[in-house]
């Protein structure tokens, strides 16, 4: 169903333009124009705040020129930032690759049972595990913090992969649940009067045609983990040994230091620059992940 | 040949690969949520306590009439109605730009869907100088801008201003959601066949009549999907304004003031309770949904 979404969304036009435009068609599509070009520039605005005033030094962003570009680029903010956040940054990515990774393969399995192993009573199984996607964190923070102090988790990176990865299990299996439900049956079928069971199709048949699936997860785990704010800053309790990206940023940019425009803008942009190159060259796939939250087009 | 199919496929080998997953939902989410429930009737201050009473609904009671708890609920009310109109208007709008294909389209789509790829933690900062409240003179940001166009009589407040402090809000909010209502249109606009357009087109429809009579009523799963999705979102809002205006008053919500409760006025019990009352907002619409489309999907097999 997800793929499905996808590729009707990005699915080119066909025959709908194909028609000769008379004066009134031509009218409405330079309309079309304008109006998408004023909506990129709303789009693109917070983001090319960010960037222009990124490279104009730390303290040489004026308020009159700030939505202007810098005539020069000037990249002495980028340094002491930086020295700021690699640590946290790279402890972010220590914790993402390792919950991203471990959700996959729960997802994997869990979609494949889901989708074309069921038993009786996994439609109503599967159900409660979506209502997982829609809680609300704050519903379980209370007990989740004490059972990691009981489980010895408490004040170590794990707490973050661990949390990752338990709240992840719906979107992880729905995704790959729609994934696998698009493989037709007669594969299965046919494998089954070769005498293969069903680990054996899963492992030789259904992992071998996964790797987008695995893709789309990889992307939607790492990029929802990444910009982690919620669980981070709950469960680290705002400690700087166990600083993220995201809480570091906040504690950067937090609302006592707001006369650095240069310095926080610069440390946004660093932060946000690994979702946004996953975006970049895998959007397609994050658009998949997008619209498989979405259980129904 | 069945009997050799019955000795592959056990019917309930399936049920002990989800096992683990089954018992971590059972534990960490529907164990959690029972537990935040029983915290939220006791008089727990903090988490290391061990004399706890319990109290039944006093602290439901304590926040029914607790003027902070009424301010954050109808600032978050308040919000949510701006944000999902704001987000449908606007997803709506690029999506009928877009959807019966135009040259750089998925230029055009890709640029309003990157804000879901950022953090609001980083993004919350381009807007805190963009919704800066110093006017004329002294103006940065949107409110140079609107007097740069002429507009300047427009300069706002923003979101520090008590009576459209959750409107401006909701500003960034729509930004950063538009996009995905707009893929979610798109998808829908593109899963209805082309014959249905051509052939009222065929019998004559203008093209206002085509989406009025016969597209927008084919997208109504898609709109309930919407609806679902914002709503639950714009329940548990919190990066996007703890981003911009931190723990202020004037845009505090719920999960603001439950973060509050808990850790600077050392009130688990209080907290817990805000959680619920979060998690019933959106379960009453949820589990209906989730149920409908357990249904539908049943039907369709």
């Amino acid at each position: 169903m997800s793929t499905d979404i996808a590729s009707r969304v990005t699915k080119k036009a066909d025959i709908r333009n194909k028609r000769k435009l008379d004066g009134k068609g031509q009218f409405w599509l330079v309309f079309r124009y304008i109006a998408l070009s004023i909506l990129f520039v709303i789009a693109a605005l917070p983001i090319y705040i960010m960037v222009i005033n990124s490279v104009k030094g730390i303290t040489g962003v004026s308020q009159s020129a700030a939505f202007i570009p810098p005539t020069k680029l000037d990249f002495e903010a980028w340094g002491p930032t930086w020295d700021q956040l690699k640590v946290p940054m790279g402890r972010t990515l220590f914790f993402v690759v390792q919950s991203s990774l471990i959700s996959a393969v729960i997802g994997a399995i869990n979609g494949f049972v889901f989708a074309k192993w069921r038993f009786k009573g996994s439609t109503v199984i599967f159900t409660t595990f979506l209502f997982g996607m829609f809680i609300p964190y704050q519903a379980i923070m209370i007990p989740l913090t004490m059972f990691n102090q009981w489980a010895g988790i408490g004040g170590s990176i794990y707490v973050l992969v661990f949390a990752h990865v338990i709240y992840g299990i719906p979107i992880c299996t729905l995704i790959f649940r729609n994934y696998y439900a698009a493989i037709p049956n007669e594969l299965i079928e046919a494998a089954r009067v070769d005498g293969a069971g069903m680990v054996r199709i899963f492992r030789t048949i259904f992992l071998p045609l996964s790797i987008p699936g695995f893709v789309v997860v990889l992307i939607w785990q790492f990029t929802s983990a990444w910009n982690d704010f919620l669980f981070a800053i709950f469960l680290t309790g705002g400690s700087p040994d166990l600083a993220v990206a995201t809480t570091a940023l906040n504690f950067i940019t937090g609302s006592g230091n707001q006369v650095y425009y240069g310095n926080n803008m610069t440390a946004s942009l660093i932060v946000s620059i690994p979702t946004l190159l996953v975006y970049l060259f895998l959007g397609r796939y994050f658009l998949r992940g997008l619209l498989s939250g979405s259980l129904k087009g | 040949m069945k009997v050799k199919k019955n000795r592959v496929h056990s019917p309930w080998g399936g049920f002990f690969f989800v096992l683990p997953s089954i018992l971590a939902m059972a534990v960490f989410v529907y164990g959690m949520i029972g537990y935040t429930v029983r915290e939220s009737l006791t008089n727990r201050t903090n988490a290391w306590e061990t004399e706890i009473k319990f109290v039944g609904l006093t602290n439901y009671r304590d926040l029914l009439v607790d003027p902070e708890f009424t301010h954050a609920l109808s600032n978050l009310l308040k919000f949510t109605i701006v944000f999902m109109i704001g987000c449908l208007l606007s997803g709506l709008i690029m999506s009928l730009l877009l959807e019966k294909g135009i040259k750089g389209e998925g230029f055009f789509r890709s640029t309003y869907l990157y804000p879901m790829a950022i953090s609001f933690i980083a993004m919350g900062t381009s807007w805190r100088w963009l919704m800066d409240s110093a006017k004329d003179a002294d103006a940065t940001g949107l409110n140079y801008l609107l007097q740069k166009v002429g507009l300047g009589a427009l300069q706002s407040d923003w979101y520090t201003s008590e009576a459209g402090s959750m409107y401006a809000m909701a500003l960034p909010a729509i930004w950063q959601m538009a996009g995905y209502v707009m893929a979610l249109f798109l998808a829908g606009f593109r899963g209805i066949p082309d014959d249905l357009r051509e052939a009222a087109r065929v019998d004559g429809a203008t093209e206002f009549k085509i989406y009025r009579h016969i597209l927008f009523p084919q997208l109504s799963p898609t709109f309930l999907t919407v609806l679902i999705i914002l709503g639950h979102i714009s329940m548990k809002v919190f990066d996007l304004i703890f981003g911009i205006a931190t723990k202020s008053y004037v845009t505090k919500v719920l999960a603001i003031y439950m973060w509050q409760v808990i850790f600077d006025f050392q009130n688990y019990a209080a907290g817990a309770a805000i959680a619920i009352v979060i998690l019933l907002m959106i379960a009453v619409a949820v589990i209906p949904y989730l149920i409908y489309v357990n249904k539908t999907e049943e039907a369709n097999k």
